[in-house]
């Protein structure tokens, strides 16, 4: 158990204490991540590791290790390279795009190269479909990717090079992702700024900038009513209801008051019902 | 590419996702200029049960794909019954074709931080947590670093903002597990145990994380209650229709011109969408479409002006789910493309319920075999009836929306299917790739 040290133990303690202290077994995920970040993988050390700070058996750390995709279980390399191969994306290219990949490096699925640089895994959906198809390395997107272009990825990243991915910060290695990916911040100066919206993501927002619509109407000072007030306008509705003023349309876009509590417990009803 | 119309542009309501194209909106010093944190103030003045209402009042629904009335969902924690209370926030966004709560936790997180203290501090929770998806790491990075800021400037921890209000809240990375995006499963993995869906009732609203009343919301139910705060419910309501009020960031990705993120009025049609995003491509005309994610029923170039709001999505025998509209042309394959989701549902099913995670299995096979031209006519049969033994039969929906693509694909498709049976169309797939599939 040499190979976990002090600083990996300050930071399991760190980690437990983001939890409720009798609900320690919330780190796990994390806890499970920090061990990762350690062998780049999580070996029966660290479900070891993982089950002694937690007071739990090695089984119970198992069950939860081999349940979750991102938990390597045998060494990986430098760079988790993963190809998103579904629907969209596969349709898009994302296949052509792992196939090549695999035949050029010579691996299949969750598997390794030989001088540990690179492990290949086709993904599902990583929830960029409008910039299909996209892979990801060590978790950070290149968009847009075809054989030729991620060809150069992961030739640059046998060669020694960091190609700075489209979107997200900066590469580093898989082990240091697994640090994040425990809860910690990315200390890298710089990093947390990497990488600004691409054209997909904004398209809607320049469309409406460039023809000038807003939602008009946005006041920040609208007050919100109490319940009192509530109440009492509720009385004073009912009152005028009663005395004929009901034929007073509702100003434009506006729909009636009252309205959209009725629907939602018709909602409610339904859901119910369902179950 | 053609300009839209103006009554169409006119759809386009950027209120979520307006920060994004300010580059510095994650930091905390651009997001105070615009707005930020102003919600929070405000909310802090008002009475917990006043903000509960004015959410009732917003007809906000869920963002996630299920609809719920958010006011409804937060007035179910009881009051007073001496029981810690739990704010979760669903971010473990993976429905396949969905792709709004990343960006807005990339761009804009501080809006998500500001939505989980104030309703937070609604539904008396002192401890709030944002389950995210592993892989999303950028996102991760800056709302990890928007939650440091929160709690440096006071607005998180103890005393937020003089008021007496404390709240804790912590960031919770995922592992890769599509399933933790079903509420239940969500909270047994973030008790630390496998993802696996609860039986319900008991609900989340009184015995959800570690047996305690908890809200569990979407990234984009939570991130849209500063702007009703702000701007009041009836400003809300401006949006939207009757009962799917507010603005809604639809996903549109496939053979369109310019897919993106588009946030429009709810209601909108996918004619509306595509005319938004220029058309579709050169020599790509509509084939099929989910109107939100792979597991909501396929729809046709005939259902070009459904409202795509919760109604209007329903009554066409489909989910709006989570808006993520993904545009197939006829130049692609709907027996293929339902194929590759199964292998997806097959991967992902939690193994929990034995017809998703048996059924997912066998529907994948028959599918190989259909596909490398082997398939009989009894597959169709096989199919339909597998669906009908996994939809209602398992714990949660990820078996139900397993089945959406078959069912309606087959409804829709039938022919397609037929010609790799009857060999007009070519295998798609060759017994090399047969082994090869997962």
């Amino acid at each position: 158990m040499t190979v976990f040290t002090e600083e990996t133990r300050a930071r399991a303690r760190e980690i437990i204490a983001r939890y409720p202290a009798d609900r320690s077994r919330s780190a796990l995920l994390p806890l499970l991540h920090l061990v990762q970040s350690v062998e780049g993988y999580v070996s029966p050390a660290g479900v070891e590791f993982c089950a002694e700070v937690l007071g739990l058996n090695k089984a119970q750390v198992g069950a939860v290790a081999t349940f979750y995709t991102m938990y390597k279980r045998k060494p990986t390399g430098d760079y988790l390279v993963s190809v998103c191969t579904n629907t969209m994306c596969n349709v898009l290219g994302g296949q052509e795009v792992y196939d090549t990949l695999a035949e050029h490096l010579g691996v299949g699925h969750d598997e390794t190269t030989e001088d540990g640089r690179i492990t290949l895994e086709h993904a599902e959906c990583l929830a960029a479909c409008d910039y299909g198809p996209v892979m990801t390395v060590n978790y950070d997107f290149f968009d847009g990717v075809d054989p030729r272009t991620a060809l150069g990825v992961v030739e640059e990243l046998r060669a020694g090079g960091r190609p700075m991915p489209t979107r997200g910060a900066r590469l580093c290695s898989l082990k240091e992702m697994s640090v994040q990916l425990a809860g910690f911040a990315d200390e890298r100066e710089g990093a947390v700024a990497d990488g600004g919206p691409g054209e997909p993501t904004l398209r809607g927002l320049r469309l409406a900038e460039q023809h000038g619509i807003s939602v008009p109407g946005f006041d920040p000072n609208t007050p919100i009513r109490s319940k009192a007030e509530a109440d009492k306008a509720a009385e004073q509705a009912k009152a005028a209801q009663a005395a004929g003023a009901a034929a007073n349309p509702p100003a434009a876009d506006r729909k009636p008051a009252g309205d959209g509590a009725g629907a939602q417990q018709r909602n409610l009803k339904e859901a119910e019902a369902k179950k | 590419m053609t300009t839209p119309r103006p009554e169409t542009l006119a759809k386009l309501t950027p209120v979520l996702t307006k920060r994004w194209l300010s580059p510095d909106a994650w930091g905390i010093g651009t997001y105070e200029k615009l707005d930020g944190y102003a919600a929070l103030r405000k909310a802090l003045r008002a009475h917990p049960d006043d903000l509960i209402q004015l959410i009732k009042d917003s007809g906000l629904r869920g963002r996630g794909g299920a609809g719920f009335p958010t006011g409804l969902k937060w007035g179910f924690i009881p009051q007073g019954d001496g029981k810690p209370h739990y704010l979760v926030v669903n971010a473990d966004e993976g429905e396949p074709g969905t792709c709004k709560d990343l960006p807005l936790m990339t761009h804009d997180p501080h809006s998500l931080v500001e939505g989980v203290i104030i309703a937070s501090y609604a539904i008396r929770a002192n401890r709030a947590y944002i389950y995210i998806r592993g892989e999303a790491v950028h996102a991760a990075r800056r709302l990890r670093n928007a939650v440091q800021e929160a709690y440096a400037k006071g607005y998180l921890g103890r005393n937020i903002l003089g008021s007496g209000f404390d709240l804790e809240l912590v960031v919770h990375s995922g592992a890769g597990a599509y399933i933790c995006g079903e509420e239940t499963a969500l909270l047994d993995s973030l008790e630390g145990f496998r993802g696996q869906p609860r039986l319900r009732p008991p609900f989340p609203a009184t015995h959800g994380l570690y047996a305690s009343p908890t809200v569990v919301n979407n990234v984009g139910t939570i991130a849209s209650v500063p702007y009703i705060v702000l701007g009041g419910a009836d400003w809300w309501r401006t949006m939207g229709t009757e009962k799917s009020s507010g603005p809604m960031i639809y996903s549109l990705s496939g053979r369109i011109a310019n897919p993106g993120q588009f946030e429009c009025s709810m209601g909108i049609t996918l004619r509306e969408l595509i005319e938004l995003a220029g058309g579709m491509q050169p020599g790509h005309n509509l084939k099929f479409w989910t109107p939100g994610g792979s597991s909501t029923p396929l729809l046709t170039a005939e259902h070009l002006d459904v409202p795509l709001d919760f109604e209007g999505v329903a009554a066409a025998g489909s989910i709006l789910g989570t808006t993520a509209t993904q545009i197939f042309s006829d130049q692609d394959c709907p027996v293929y493309a339902t194929y590759r989701w199964l292998e997806f549902y097959h991967h992902e099913s939690c193994g929990k319920c034995t017809p998703c995670r048996e059924g997912n299995y066998w529907m994948v096979r028959v599918y190989r075999r259909i596909l490398a031209g082997q398939g009989t006519h009894e597959d169709l049969d096989t199919l339909l009836d597998t669906c009908d033994n996994i939809l209602g039969r398992s714990f949660c929906g990820l078996g139900d929306g397993a089945t959406s693509s078959v069912t309606s694909s087959l409804q829709y498709f039938k022919q397609d299917y037929l010609d790799y049976i009857e060999g007009r169309t070519a295998p798609k797939l060759s017994d090399k790739q047969l082994v090869g599939a997962h």
